[in-house]
């Protein structure tokens, strides 16, 4: 049963909605958050939360009273808005041997975030209200946090005809991809701009132009020639961020960049937006985090499309965060079955298992200096629900409490046999990270 | 001395020492195959299969061959007669073939890296017979032995490989071969097939062929396949063939004892000449004998790892 009132005491609260960055109390009650208090601004914390440890260990924090009240003793730990992931695959229906709604919002949840948007490439594709309504319906039976279903573009995401976008966006669907799978028809792709201005939806484009990509299964350059893979250029991706953003020009449509990888994407989405084109981008954990070289040894966990890049590609994916260029900050999960990833590199599925490791992997960022914690909590909660215009991401009275409490300097190793996902397919594996989640509240309920 | 590994994935993987050690041994067993009976007891009694996911003639009867001059007992599975095409992964049908017994395990495949992914998972010892457009390590060393054979030495030779560098495993092999041992490597192409980021591995990219032809002690040709053409790798054999073909009026800017080397299947009048595969410079055939003595050499070495 959900705790009536939890109170979450002595955090570090960060909320760029409302421009707190201190230390205070934040009081829920019945699901929504009541008030914050913010401690006097000459207050100090004993410790400052990214200085050092600031960790009880492992006992919980949580203290349950016989009221039904929750009290929550975050000294030491920052508090977040619960994180939205504009960019994940939940798999059902039809690949529950990947992941489920069920466990696909379970790993969500120790990854910190409160809100999932679903990807519709699954079987049968989203492409039709039928298939929203069920994974609207199955995240409220089973989930553990909110779901936000992505609707396709086009019909069975075959980049020919448009799908009932208004009719899914009725019913849920918060924005439109045919992810996965690149509209490939510049005039289709315009029609999906045009159209979705009637519903002030983005069209979320994965930028591959298949026709230049044609079949390659990592970064094209001196490493895939050396493994004798098959490479993908940079050019494959940037041709299509400049097609799109020239069609964002053309019908004033809102268009939204997935999982940017490259330098050149980044510097023409920085162009476009200093044009004052409507155009937002996201990047991935694994696209400023591991170069091309983790696919070494023809390792399928680090195959994923786009491929991952070079450090040049890094530098500019980082600076891009910094600038504002790059708005969110998503994980693109993509759980695959053991079985799918091991096999030959040719022929395993692209995508990284990324719920648990996202907010750690982007702390990396803070704690490198690139970011400020309140410009991480922008990509990772305040800008997401900005683009798909959702009453998410704020701490604000009377908003869901959705929330999530942060150690930024816990040390973990990374493995992936711990993961919560059924997709155990992660680069990382071993990899010793600072900070992760203690905690998250979705809708007032507590996932520990 | 003795390899390091148990299995033979690559060049790459090889140092010049190894290298050097499976080309002498070699040597020993070219002329065991001189002799009259030319087959060794060095490895009764265990078993080595042959496990081709291509189509291969050549590779597949040199190996199967220099297991049997070995006293290997021999299994032949190809793609087609194996359970893949029942959807068994690659990792079940070689566990199961482990299970047989299986000592060595030589593997062509069209997927890059695919004896790597299975090396990693059996105790046989895997050696590459060629793995998509990455290796082939033992065409490489045949090639080594044989332009030794022919010239005495590697270092300082200019060799130069002519043709569709980018999809050949053989042209990668010979390419990390012959730069370990200090050889001056030319590579010959269209620029659509020989990518200049080759020159990161130590040597020169040439789209004209007679510049590149300029004094080179070695001429490898590779053979150009079919399928690459309406891929717009270039627009018709007719053209490559002007442009890249290895006639006898191009072999007079080789050096005056240069050697023509194919590894085979050849596109006669299209990678080469008759006349010049036909050629007193042309060794292409013993390429081929030369095969049989450097894989029972990789065959014995490698079970010496295991002892």
């Amino acid at each position: 049963m959900n705790p009536v009132r939890i109170l979450i005491k002595n955090g570090h609260i960060i909320d760029p909605s409302q421009k707190i960055d201190g230390v205070g109390d934040i009081l829920i009650e019945e699901g929504k958050i009541k008030e914050i208090k913010i401690q006097d601004a000459g207050y100090h914390p004993p410790q400052s939360p990214l200085s050092k440890g600031g960790s009880k260990g492992g006992s919980s924090r949580i203290v349950h009273h016989a009221s039904g009240s929750d009290t929550v003793d975050a000294s030491g730990l920052f508090v977040f808005p619960g994180l939205i992931d504009m960019h994940a695959h939940l798999r059902e229906p039809g690949y529950e041997y990947k992941e489920t709604i069920k466990t696909g919002t379970l790993a969500a949840v120790k990854g910190g975030f409160a809100t999932v948007c679903a990807m519709p490439n699954t079987n049968p594709v989203n492409d039709n209200s039928s298939v929203t309504d069920f994974i609207i319906r199955k995240a409220v039976q089973e989930g553990a946090c909110t779901v936000y279903p992505i609707g396709a573009i086009t019909k069975g995401q075959k980049g020919d005809e448009l799908a009932e976008m208004g009719i899914m966006h009725s019913e849920g669907c918060v924005a439109f991809s045919d992810d996965g799978n690149p509209v490939m028809s510049s005039l289709v792709m315009r029609r999906a701009l045009e159209y979705t201005k009637a519903f002030n939806v983005p069209v979320i484009s994965h930028c591959e132009d298949r026709n230049l990509s044609e079949g390659g299964v990592m970064n094209e350059g001196l490493l895939a020639l050396t493994l004798g893979l098959k490479g993908a250029p940079s050019g494959a991706e940037e041709i299509m961020v400049d097609r799109d953003i020239a069609l964002a020009e053309l019908t004033k449509g809102r268009l939204h960049i997935a999982h940017v990888s490259t330098e050149g994407s980044v510097r023409m989405i920085r162009d476009a937006k200093k044009r004052g084109i409507n155009v937002t981008a996201e990047t991935c954990p694994h696209y400023f985090s591991i170069t091309e070289d983790a696919v070494k040894g023809y390792n399928t966990n680090a195959k994923v499309n786009p491929p991952l890049r070079t450090q040049k590609d890094i530098d500019a994916i980082k600076q891009g965060l910094k600038d504002g260029t790059i708005d969110v900050i998503a994980t693109d999960h993509a759980p695959h079955h053991k079985d799918e990833k091991l096999r030959e590199y040719d022929y395993a599925p692209s995508g990284i298992s990324g719920l648990e490791t996202a907010l750690s992997l982007s702390l990396k960022l803070v704690h490198e200096g690139i970011l400020t914690m309140t410009q991480l909590v922008e990509k990772m909660a305040v800008n997401p629900a900005k683009i798909l215009r959702a009453n998410k991401g704020s701490l604000r009275a009377g908003s869901e409490a959705d929330v999530v409490i942060v150690d930024a300097n816990k040390e973990f190793k990374v493995e992936a046999e711990k993961f919560i996902s059924k997709g155990k397919n992660t680069p990382f594996e071993g990899w010793v990270l600072k900070g992760r989640p203690v905690l998250t509240i979705c809708k007032g309920r507590i996932y520990e | 001395m003795k390899l390091s590994s148990k299995d033979l994935l690559g060049i790459k993987e090889l140092s010049k020492d190894e290298i050097t050690l499976i080309l002498d041994t070699a040597s020993g067993f070219k002329d065991v195959l001189k002799r009259d009976i030319k087959k060794v007891p060095a490895l009764r009694g265990k078993t080595a299969v042959n496990l081709f996911f291509e189509p291969s003639t050549r590779t597949r009867t040199s190996f199967e061959l220099a297991e049997k001059r070995l006293s290997l007992d021999v299994l032949n599975l190809t793609a087609t007669t194996s359970s893949v095409v029942k959807g068994e992964s690659l990792i079940d049908t070689v566990k199961n073939v482990q299970a047989l017994g299986a000592d060595f395990m030589v593997i062509r495949h069209s997927s890059s890296g695919a004896p790597h992914l299975i090396a990693r998972h059996i105790d046989a010892s895997v050696i590459n017979g060629g793995d998509g457009i990455n290796e082939h390590p033992t065409q490489a060393l045949l090639d080594a032995f044989t332009i030794q054979e022919k010239t005495g030495r590697l270092e300082g030779l200019k060799i130069a490989i002519v043709g569709d560098i980018l999809h050949s495993r053989v042209a990668k092999s010979n390419i990390y071969l012959l730069t370990k041992f200090g050889a001056e490597v030319r590579l010959i192409g269209p620029p659509t097939l020989v990518p200049k980021e080759l020159e990161q591995l130590g040597v020169k990219v040439f789209h004209d062929m007679n510049s590149g032809l300029e004094n080179v002690d070695v001429i490898m040709v590779l053979r150009i396949q079919m399928e690459r053409q309406g891929k717009g790798f270039f627009p018709s054999t007719l053209e490559y063939a002007k442009n890249w073909g290895l006639t006898s009026e191009r072999l007079l800017r080789a050096g005056q004892d240069a050697i023509v080397m194919h590894p085979g299947p050849m596109n006669r009048g299209v990678e080469v000449a008759s006349d010049v595969a036909d050629g007193p410079k042309s060794v292409i055939l013993e390429q081929v004998t030369n095969g049989l003595a450097v894989r029972m050499a990789v065959l014995y070495l490698l079970a010496g790892v295991k002892e």
